[in-house]
Parts: structure tokens; sequence; C-alpha cells
């Protein structure tokens, strides 16, 4: 690039002189006709001298001072809009992983609930299958504590019911005969009934 | 002619030197004062236009963005990648060309573009150029390029100096298109600017039918700011084309 700019240049030099040489050295042939063509004429050649001159500067100035200036200029217009763009791109690509964060922090906590929730009604069951066992054992107990307590009675009552039974015996015999009984033979008697009411 | 009024049409491209004995001795005449106007307007142009450098532009740095980018499309488009370092030099040359086309439409002016010296200087240097940087880039290979490849061996004294011969005819080609456009349309101009004047002698007939030439110089003046755009611009894709068999390998 940098060869190639040299080389232009040195080739606008080159030929700067080279047709200044050219144009001095015409012959001045069609002196008649056209004032163009009438090369015996200084001023017609001067202006490729001048001209030359002329271009030479004109091309320093663009290619050094003017054309940088507006390519510069275009440069930064899309070095700007790229960069916007890229920013653009960036957020957006920030934004979307946010999205993404979110929802998972969403999917993470809604799991986690449930996993709690379930833990809770759980370790609730668990609980109160616990009481109830607890309960139904206390019950249990209580129930079979209150049936020895009732057969306890129970006996208490069916053995005081063989007093009971004596003693009426004896009352009633000594009622209808008026003789006091062999309280032997009335318990003997007694027994007897009961052993055979209880079968 | 009629009348007797002696109008040369070829009078408008005489030179005459400026600010005396010192533009005698300087070889100074209108032209190149006139190739100064061009240079300086182009310039300020391009100055003017960016100077705002602003990321969004106005209008007048869009025309001047405008004005590189399309050159600067022509030149990498046309030339290849090479092409960057020549789009100086084409941006000179068409807007030297623009500018001196059109300045030269402006009436009392003169148009430079109008002497086949400064046209033949033009294409000379890119003649010139052109040759300089096939050498530089090909080397001697670039005088391979006036026997057409596949050519039958005995055709090669028939071909190559045919080949040479066109390639030399360039640049008087280039420059005698862009003069002989300019001076017929100047020459177009004072043709039927003079048919005005003299129809103006005859009177109120004369004065009516004048109308006609005025209408055709208006169109023929819509006709010459295409050709003046359009001969820069030919100039300059030429130079392209040129350079870009100059640096193809």
């Amino acid at each position: 690039m940098r060869m190639m700019t040299k080389t232009v240049r040195a080739g606008l030099l080159m030929s700067a002189c080279g047709v200044s040489l050219l144009a001095a050295t015409a012959p001045g042939a069609y002196a008649s006709g056209m004032p163009q063509l009438d090369f015996a004429n200084p001023l017609v050649t001067g202006q490729v001298m001048w001209g030359a001159v002329i271009f030479l500067v004109f091309y320093l100035v663009l290619s050094r001072a003017m054309l940088p200036r507006v390519s510069r200029v275009l440069e930064d217009r899309a070095h700007r809009i790229s960069s916007d763009l890229e920013v653009a791109r960036a957020a957006k690509h920030d934004a979307d992983r946010a999205v993404a964060e979110l929802q998972q922090a969403r999917k993470d906590a809604m799991s986690e609930a449930q996993a709690n929730l379930q833990k809770a009604l759980d370790e609730e069951r668990q609980a109160a299958e616990k009481q109830m066992q607890d309960i139904n054992a206390r019950l249990d107990k209580e129930i079979a504590d209150a049936e020895e307590r009732i057969a306890a009675e129970k006996a208490r009552a069916l053995g005081a019911l063989r007093d009971i039974a004596l003693d009426t015996t004896q009352a009633l015999v000594q009622r209808l005969t008026g003789l006091a009984p062999d309280a032997q033979l009335v318990a003997q008697k007694v027994e007897g009934a009961s052993a055979r009411r209880a079968v | 002619m009629a009348g007797g009024s002696s109008i040369n049409v070829l009078e408008q491209f005489e030179l005459h030197p400026i600010l005396g004995g010192l533009g005698d001795a300087l070889r100074l005449s209108q032209s190149p004062v006139y190739m100064v106007v061009a240079v300086c307007l182009v310039l300020a142009f391009l100055y003017l236009g960016m100077r705002p450098a602003a990321v969004v532009p106005g209008r007048l740095q869009a025309a001047a963005e405008v004005c590189y980018e399309f050159i600067h499309t022509m030149a990498v488009d046309t030339i290849g990648a090479e092409g960057a370092a020549f789009f100086p030099f084409v941006f000179t040359l068409f807007f030297f060309i623009l500018a001196g086309n059109y300045i030269g439409l402006l009436p009392f002016s003169f148009t430079f573009t109008s002497h086949i010296a400064v046209t033949f200087a033009l294409a000379l240097m890119v003649f010139v150029l052109s040759v300089v940087v096939s050498l530089k880039s090909q080397g001697l290979r670039f005088f391979a390029h006036f026997m057409p490849d596949g050519a039958s061996p005995f055709l090669a004294p028939l071909l190559i100096p045919i080949e040479i011969l066109s390639f030399l005819s360039r640049p008087v080609s280039l420059s005698i298109r862009l003069f002989a456009n300019m001076v017929a349309g100047h020459v177009m101009f004072d043709i039927f600017a003079s048919f005005v004047i003299m129809l103006a002698s005859f009177g109120v007939v004369g004065d009516v039918f004048a109308i006609g030439p005025i209408a055709i110089n208006v169109a023929l003046m819509a006709l010459e700011l295409l050709v003046g755009v359009l001969q820069a611009y030919v100039f300059a894709i030429l130079t392209c084309i040129y350079l870009r068999e100059a640096v193809a390998h």
C-alpha cells in the first residue's frame, strides 16, 4: 500500500516533467486555425507547466489533508455504528442471561418449595401417626387397666356373692324353720348350688 | 458570415496573458487561473463540507461524502485491492476535469479542458503512470501482454504491432475524447449564440425568431452539464481500467 502510494507519486512527478518537456519541444505546425493547436504560442505550453504544478498541489492537498479527513469521518461513523451494535448485542445477551437466570431461580425455588412442602407433610403425617399410636397405646392400656379392674371388681363381687348367699340362706332357713342351721352344711349346700348354676 | 460581423467561434479558446508582461514572462494565461479557481472550489467544497465532521452529516457533508465514496467505490471495484492506493490520484483527476468542465460552462469563463495540451498532458500522465506501475508490479512480464495468449506464433508479426499500436493510442484517444467533447460543446454554444446576434439585426421578426437559438442553447447547457460529468467519469474509469491492467498479475 505504502509502496503503491510512492509509486503513484513518482509516476506523477515523472510524467509531469515528461509532459512539460514534450509540450515545450512540440513544433508549432498548426499555427493557423484552432488556438489549441498553436503550440508555438508559449501560453499553450505554459498552461501545461502551470497545470502540472497545480495538479500536483491539488493531488498533495487532497491525498494528505482532505481525503484522510473524509475517510476519518467515515471510519469514525462505521466504528461508532459497529460499536453501538456491539453494545446493544452485549446488552441483549446480558438480558437474555438474566432472564434465563431468573427462570432457573424460579424453577429452583419452586422445586425447593415443593420439597419443603413434601417434607413438612411427611413430618406432619409421621407426627400424626405417632400421636395416633401413642393415643392408641394409652387407650389400650387404659382399656386393659379398666378390664383388669372390672375383672377384679367382678371377682370381688362374685366373692361377696357367696357370703351374701350364705347369709341369705342361713337367714331364710332360720325364718322358715326357726332353727339356726349348721353353718358347715349351709356352706356345703350353697357351694354345691352355685357350682351347678355355674355349669 | 452574414451581416459582415466576423464572429469567430474559436476565439473563445484563445489564451491571453494575464498581468501584462508578467503573464508573458511566466507563460501565465487565464487557463491556469481557471485551474486554480477549479481546484480551490473543489477544496473549499470538501473543506466546508467536512468541517462539521458530524456522525450524522448535513447536506454539504453528505455531498462531500458521496463524492468521496463514489470515486472510492469506483477505484476499489475497478482496480481491485490495490485501488485504495490509487484512489487519491483518481479522485484528483476526476474532480480536476469535472471542475474544469463545469467552470467552463459559466458565461465569460474559460474551459481549460478544451485545450488538447491540457487533456493530452493528463492522458499522458495516466499513461506514464500505468506503464510505471506495470513495470513495477509485473516486471518484464509486462511486455508479454503484447502477445495475446493462445494466439498462433505465426500471427505474432501481425499481432504484436497491432497490440503495441493500440496500447500507444490510449493517451491519444483519452485526451482527444475529452478535448473534442469540450470544444464541440462550446463551439455549439458560440454558434447558436451568434445566431441570436445575427437575428437581432433583422429587427422585430429577428427578435422573435431569436427565441429558437436561445432555447437550443438552454437545452445545450443541460446536455453540456451531462457531458461534463460524463467525460470526467469516462476519463477516471478508463484510468482505473488501465491501472487494473497494470496491477493485475
